[in-house]
């Protein structure tokens, strides 16, 4: 396997021999997957790949089937969980599915984890001018719907999905896992995601980053992971492939479920 | 809240925060509802509503059901609903009837041994409803059979006085007034005060919002769903049965049908205040004010010397009006955002 620089460290997150079955169908069989410390990994497949199965294991919201195992920094961890993966600074940026359209942006931002006063009361003065602060300065959407206030359904696609990254930075992550962060935004909103993605390497920290589109995902990643039909088909360092033989590869891969 | 907080931004009137009207509109709605209906009494019977004794009559009987009704809000806004508490009223006060009037027990033993009966009941509901996603609608008619019933065998189906000579601390507690205020009103304002600190000062308040809107975006963020309306409808058991105590004790007697006819009210109230059946939104303030109004109705119509049979009438025409011009004001709002005004 192919190690980007600062390999010296344990991987952030590595699943080993990693199966996930739902009844009767394999979703993953014997995944090995891991994103080594500031590099950002990009997951690439077909619909029913188990792209979006394996990053729900690693983000704690689906359990592996017994045998595989899930090490963080090196230490094999048992009892993985949403809530154990999002203390250990994993967060995810979903398809703007997940937010809850009815409740104001600044219930969104700090959704599960709310901050507290010493009172135990939660802090909704924070988390208005937090937020406000959060939607000026890293979202930057001139024509947004900026103010906490404002319930997310009167927002656009582009701002929904500035709201889920935005969230996803506030709490120092990091590992973000962007699932299909640019479906359905504009030219300018998928630049500025992009953009986002460049800068979780420049921080230092890393990322998985699962796109259908390979004209997004090529550019910003270090490493690429192929999935067909439950398995790894091929992993390659950016530095081994061109976009054209990755293009190639897939066509293949798609038809055939092979690499050769 | 300011929009001098966002500095150095070019004019979108979208940027501008949601009006009052736009946050708080059909909280404003069932006032003006509530105050409409209040005049139409005034000039319909000046004699009857400008006197205080009406009032009295119906602080006094409202939080009955009113109370339940607070609690209820949080298990609509979770996206449930519970039909099992005029059952669980019943088998909580039959608690307190079996420990103090036949085991001898004092009075706040009864009392702690009837909360914690509620308790267990709205977790039995919570956990048949969250754990293995039972749609509440049926389970809680089901569980409304088994409290009801369980009620009646303990009891053998009989009723127990509780007069004030046998009971002097539950008739102080739940009976008395307080500088001319009924003490059930102080109970319902103060249980208001703790439920809206509760819904919106604390995770759990936050979280019952998103476990109703989008449960699925709740569990990705890790939001423990089953917990949070477990709590929810433990809240509406614990309710439930202080609401039997208010209402035996107001009565003199427990009756083994205690319970009874509080259905409808309470979801009316619960409704009528603003919360979507749909779950994710809602308020207790306008459970609280929609509470009020129909409370006010039953007393309303029968001291104006209206015919009583007119009560459900007039029931029916201020939810079904209420609730219609609620939607009619949502969807507005709703156009209005989308098209920036």
């Amino acid at each position: 396997m192919t190690q980007s620089a600062g390999a010296v460290d344990p991987p952030v997150i590595e699943l080993r021999d990693v199966s996930k079955t739902f009844g009767e169908v394999r979703s993953l069989s014997g995944v090995n997957f891991a994103v080594n410390r500031g590099e950002i990994v990009g997951l690439l497949g077909d619909n029913g790949a188990g792209k979006s199965t394996l990053v729900k294991i690693v983000m704690g919201f689906y359990r592996p089937d017994s045998g595989g195992e899930i090490h963080f920094h090196g230490r094999r961890i048992d009892d993985w969980s949403v809530a154990r993966a999002r203390s250990l600074g994993i967060e995810t940026v979903y398809q703007e599915r997940a937010l809850s359209e009815k409740q104001p942006i600044w219930r969104n931002m700090f959704m599960g984890r709310e901050p507290r006063t010493r009172w135990g009361l939660i802090d909704v003065k924070r988390m208005r001018s937090e937020s406000a602060r959060l939607m000026s300065e890293h979202m930057g959407f001139t024509s947004a719907a900026v103010h906490p206030d404002n319930v997310v359904t009167t927002m656009s696609g582009g701002e929904k999905q500035g709201v889920a990254i935005t969230r996803a930075l506030y709490f120092d992550a990091e590992l973000v896992i962007l699932d299909e962060p640019t479906m359905g935004l504009s030219l300018s909103e998928t630049k500025k995601t992009l953009d986002f993605v460049s800068g979780i390497k420049k921080a230092g920290k890393s990322a998985i980053f699962i796109d259908h589109n390979i004209f997004h995902v090529y550019p910003v990643v270090d490493r690429l992971y192929v999935l067909d039909r439950g398995k790894v088909a091929g992993v390659y360092a950016k530095s081994e492939i061109t976009m054209d033989e990755l293009i190639d590869r897939l066509y293949r891969v798609a038809r055939s479920g092979s690499m050769d | 809240m300011a929009t001098g907080a966002i500095p150095n931004r070019p004019v979108d009137n979208r940027i501008a925060p949601p009006s009052a009207l736009r946050r708080h509109g059909s909280q404003l709605g069932i006032i003006g509802v509530g105050l409409a209906m209040w005049l139409a009494f005034v000039v319909a019977a000046p004699a009857v509503f400008t006197n205080l004794d009406i009032y009295r009559a119906f602080a006094q009987t409202t939080p009955q059901f009113g109370i339940i009704a607070l609690a209820l809000t949080f298990v609509v806004i979770t996206g449930e609903i519970d039909l099992s508490f005029p059952s669980i009223m019943a088998l909580g006060t039959a608690a307190f009837c079996l420990t103090t009037a036949y085991g001898g027990a004092p009075w706040w033993i009864g009392i702690v041994c009837a909360l914690a009966t509620g308790a267990a009941c709205g977790l039995l509901n919570g956990l048949l409803v969250a754990k293995l996603n039972i749609p509440s609608l049926v389970i809680t008619i089901g569980t409304s059979f088994l409290y009801r019933g369980l009620e009646l065998v303990l009891m053998n189906g009989t009723g127990v006085p509780l007069t004030a000579d046998k009971y002097p601390a539950m008739h102080a507690l739940l009976r008395a007034s307080v500088f001319g205020v009924p003490v059930q009103t102080l109970w319902m304002i103060a249980i208001l005060i703790v439920f809206w600190i509760l819904l919106n000062r604390t995770r759990f308040g936050a979280h019952v919002f998103l476990v109703g809107d989008n449960p699925t975006s709740a569990r990705l963020m890790g939001v423990n769903a089953v917990s949070v309306k477990a709590r929810a409808f433990v809240l509406v058991g614990v309710t439930a049965v202080f609401s039997g105590l208010l209402t035996s004790i107001y009565g003199y007697y427990f009756w083994p049908t205690t319970g009874d006819g509080f259905l409808l009210n309470t979801i009316a109230s619960v409704f009528l205040g603003g919360t979507s059946v749909f779950g994710g939104t809602g308020s207790v303030v306008g459970t609280f004010v929609a509470s009020y109004i129909i409370g006010a109705i039953n007393a309303g119509i029968v001291s104006a010397g209206i015919n009583a049979f007119y009560t459900q009438l007039a029931f029916g025409l201020v939810i079904v009006i209420s609730v219609v011009l609620q939607t009619l004001i949502e969807r507005r709002i709703r156009r209005q955002s989308l098209t920036g005004r």
